[in-house]
């Protein structure tokens, strides 16, 4: 059973999230996208919104420093283990309040917001939204009631070699099958929501225009280079527009 | 010189009746879906009034167009990239359903199911398009249609605020003008402009204006919904659809335009009034053009912009350029470089927005004349219209803040040869005679004058759209720069497949259909 859900379902999800995301972007790019609802609903939004987000991406950040970087680095860089915990845990618990706040208002402008909305929300939006608030309730109880509350838990030794594990195709289910059960559910929920990411809103993730800071401002598109050259009367060098 | 064409349109508003006849079949062709059921890509507006949506030409509010900052460089008024990145979780200059309308419907199968013998007559209620539920009727595209709910609006029409804050004695006027009910209807389609704020503001770059043509488009399979182009444009003319949650906007019917035809708007038009034809332009000259500091020099410097067709440089520059020889013919006989450049009639909507629209418009003269003859003048006499328009402050004034971002003479000058023109014509037909100092008056020689009669009374067909195909060896590119050819997919429409709406699912025919759940 703990292999089945600590080696098979990362894997599972790892896999569905690659073709998933592939399939979705060859054959869906007109639903790619954020699906902004800000047409039907503003006022909410503009709080929601940028609470949500903003908060996710420390969230994600907190995540990758506690995930990636061993115990012996932080150490090695001078930073005793108490140390480390009273940054993690309060850093994480501000962002994920942040991002809890946002998340409430989210969802209860999309779902009790009026009617405008409900018709702009799909069967994914309320797997997602299930997902998430799962998700972020399942680690706001770890940092909270294990750590700031508790008596804590070391999961740098545990749930963070388990993950870079996944990465080097050794994964070793009973790093998990000690770790308290929140933990054990938030790493299937993370795997779940990898597995369905790319057939919800999530793919605008990977839409981040910072293509945008770069770019002159008038874009002129020009036919395709081939046609270009075939044409030799519409042959030319200089770049148009301004 | 780097010489661009461009296919652009002039609308002469003394014909429009306000009809809205061309809003319907634009809307019939491109908007009958899903998502987009409160977007017009064409609408009418009447002026005075707030137009759709509500006061969008207030651009302290929407933040729509360029502006100078402080080093007089040109810049987006809602703020640089970097601002821009960072309200991408919430965009506070987007307008929302309630700034436009919400579109009805109404439950006419009650009318059908309505038992017989029932005493009461049946009621179609009024249904939202959107969310199929009750809804009370009170705001629509066009509520203040032929100055509907005056008193209350009028004030609020950006145009009438910009010209009372420009003279506090204007307010009464406004009111006593509104007596005496001046009004003119405004169609209005995407500008197209040379230096579209749209496109500027799209992080994705998915809005692209074409090389060719200079039509500016959506491709929606970019589009990731940012929607900082509708905030962005200054005549809210690009449109988010709620279903698939990306922009959409006018296409000036590109795929009409690349055959030769006019758009659905233009072809559909009652009062004849629209023109289409190319225009040249030295895309070198935009930005300076763009960022004149001065706004009364901004319509000169717009009219700079475009390249005489018939200069033997200009159209060596276009050849150059790869303009082929038939668009080079089509825009020396453009009726839009007619209008705009060489008779001066034609003026931009809003040049301070400093986008460079590229859908001029004749203004009415109408509004003058009604007032001469309020006055006791004679309304053909040339001498009375010329008085009126010189001594009128109302309408003058409000023209000028909608077309020449408030200078009172460009807006006269283009009047006057107006007026010029129904004199000249008077004369020719009572007696065959020519009034000299009036036609050196305006500028123009009898034959301008008769040709500019014949382009804008007569306006026959061929005279008002003269636009040449995309050629045939270049149409199949054309048309999958956006997406692709859409028959080229596997399951496409052209390979039997059935066509699916965005979210999956057959398109629904009509709103009605897929609402009232």
């Amino acid at each position: 059973m703990a292999t089945l859900i600590f080696t098979v379902l990362p894997y599972v999800a790892l896999a569905t999230f690659v073709v998933g995301h592939v399939a979705r972007y060859r054959h869906d790019k007109l639903g790619w996208g954020t699906r902004t609802s800000e047409v039907f609903e503003k006022r909410w939004l503009m709080w929601g919104s940028p609470l949500f987000h903003f908060g996710a991406l420390f969230v994600i950040a907190g995540h990758a420093g506690g995930l990636l970087v061993p115990p012996g680095l932080t150490r090695a860089l001078g930073i005793s283990d108490h140390l480390y915990h009273q940054i993690a845990v309060w850093a994480g618990a501000v962002a994920g309040t942040v991002m809890c706040v946002g998340l409430a208002i989210l969802f209860a402008r999309r779902f009790f917001g009026g009617h405008r909305l409900r018709i702009v929300t799909t069967p994914m939006d309320r797997v997602l939204y299930a997902l998430l608030i799962a998700e972020t309730v399942v680690g706001m109880w770890q940092t909270v009631a294990i750590n700031i509350f508790g008596s804590g838990y070391e999961y740098r030794g545990t749930v963070s070699v388990w993950f870079r594990q996944v990465f080097t195709l050794s994964t070793d289910p009973a790093l998990l099958t000690g770790a308290p059960m929140v933990y054990r559910l938030h790493v299937i929920l993370a795997c779940l929501i990898i597995a369905v990411w790319p057939f919800t809103r999530l793919v605008h993730v990977w839409s981040v225009p910072v293509g945008y800071l770069a770019r002159p401002f008038v874009v002129y598109r020009r036919r395709p280079q081939r046609a270009v050259r075939a044409g030799t009367r519409m042959a030319r060098a200089a770049r148009r527009g301004w | 010189m780097r010489v661009m064409a461009q296919v652009a349109m002039v609308m002469n508003l003394d014909k429009c009746i306000g009809c809205h006849t061309c809003s319907v079949t634009c809307k019939q062709t491109w908007t009958n879906r899903d998502g987009v059921e409160y977007v017009w890509f064409n609408n009418v507006e009447t002026k005075p009034g707030i137009g759709y949506p509500r006061g969008y030409e207030d651009q302290e509010r929407w933040k729509g167009g360029w502006e100078l900052d402080r080093k007089g460089r040109l810049r987006l008024r809602s703020g640089g990239r970097l601002k821009r990145l960072a309200q991408l979780f919430a965009n506070p200059d987007q307008p929302v359903l309630d700034d436009y309308y919400e579109p009805v419907t109404y439950d006419y199968d009650r009318l059908h199911s309505a038992p017989a013998g029932q005493k009461a007559v049946p009621v179609a209620r009024p249904k939202s398009a959107i969310t199929g539920k009750d809804v009370k009727v009170e705001w629509g595209p066009n509520w203040d249609d032929d100055l509907g709910g005056g008193p209350d609006l009028v004030p609020q029409d950006p145009n009438v605020r910009a010209m009372v804050a420009a003279d506090p004695a204007a307010a009464d006027k406004v009111k006593a003008s509104f007596e005496q009910t001046f009004m003119f209807h405004l169609p209005r389609i995407c500008e197209h402009c040379l230096n579209p704020a749209c496109v500027s503001a799209c992080p994705s770059s998915a809005m692209y204006k074409r090389e060719d043509d200079g039509i500016v488009l959506v491709d929606q399979d970019k589009c990731r919904g940012w929607r900082m182009c509708v905030s962005a444009c200054p005549y809210k003319k690009v449109y988010i659809n709620h279903v698939s949650g990306k922009a959409e906007k006018c296409t000036f019917c590109f795929p009409r335009i690349e055959a030769g035809l006019p758009t659905v708007c233009a072809e559909t038009c009652v009062g004849r009034l629209r023109y289409i034809g190319l225009v040249l332009y030295d895309a070198d000259k935009v930005a300076a053009a763009a960022s004149v500091p001065d706004t009364a020099d901004l319509l000169e410097a717009q009219r700079d912009v475009f390249c005489d067709p018939h200069d033997p440089e200009v159209i060596a520059a276009a050849r150059q350029a790869g303009i082929a020889e038939d668009w080079i013919d089509a825009a020396q006989r453009s009726p839009i470089w007619k209008l705009i450049s060489e008779f001066k009639v034609a003026l931009p909507l809003h040049p301070e927005y400093r986008t460079l629209p590229m859908v001029w418009y004749v203004p009415p003269l109408s509004p003058v004349l009604d007032a001469t003859s309020a006055g006791g003048g004679d309304d053909a006499s040339a001498d009375d219209v010329f008085h009126a328009i010189t001594s009128l402050r109302i309408p003058m004034e409000y023209l000028a803040q909608v077309f020449t971002a408030g200078d009172v003479d460009a807006v006269a000058g283009s009047l006057l040869r107006l007026a010029a023109v129904r004199t000249h014509m008077r004369r020719r037909s009572l007696d065959g005679g020519q009034d000299d100092a009036l036609l050196e008056r305006v500028g123009l020689t009898a034959e301008q004058v008769e040709e500019l009669y014949r382009l804008l009374a007569i306006a026959k067909m061929k005279d008002r759209y003269v636009i040449p195909p995309a050629h045939k060896e270049r149409a199949a590119e054309l048309s999958s720069w956006a997406s692709g050819c859409s028959l080229d997919s596997p399951g496409g429409p052209g390979m039997g497949g059935a066509p699916t709406a965005p979210g999956g699912g057959p398109v629904p025919v009509t709103i009605g259909k897929r609402r009232l759940r």
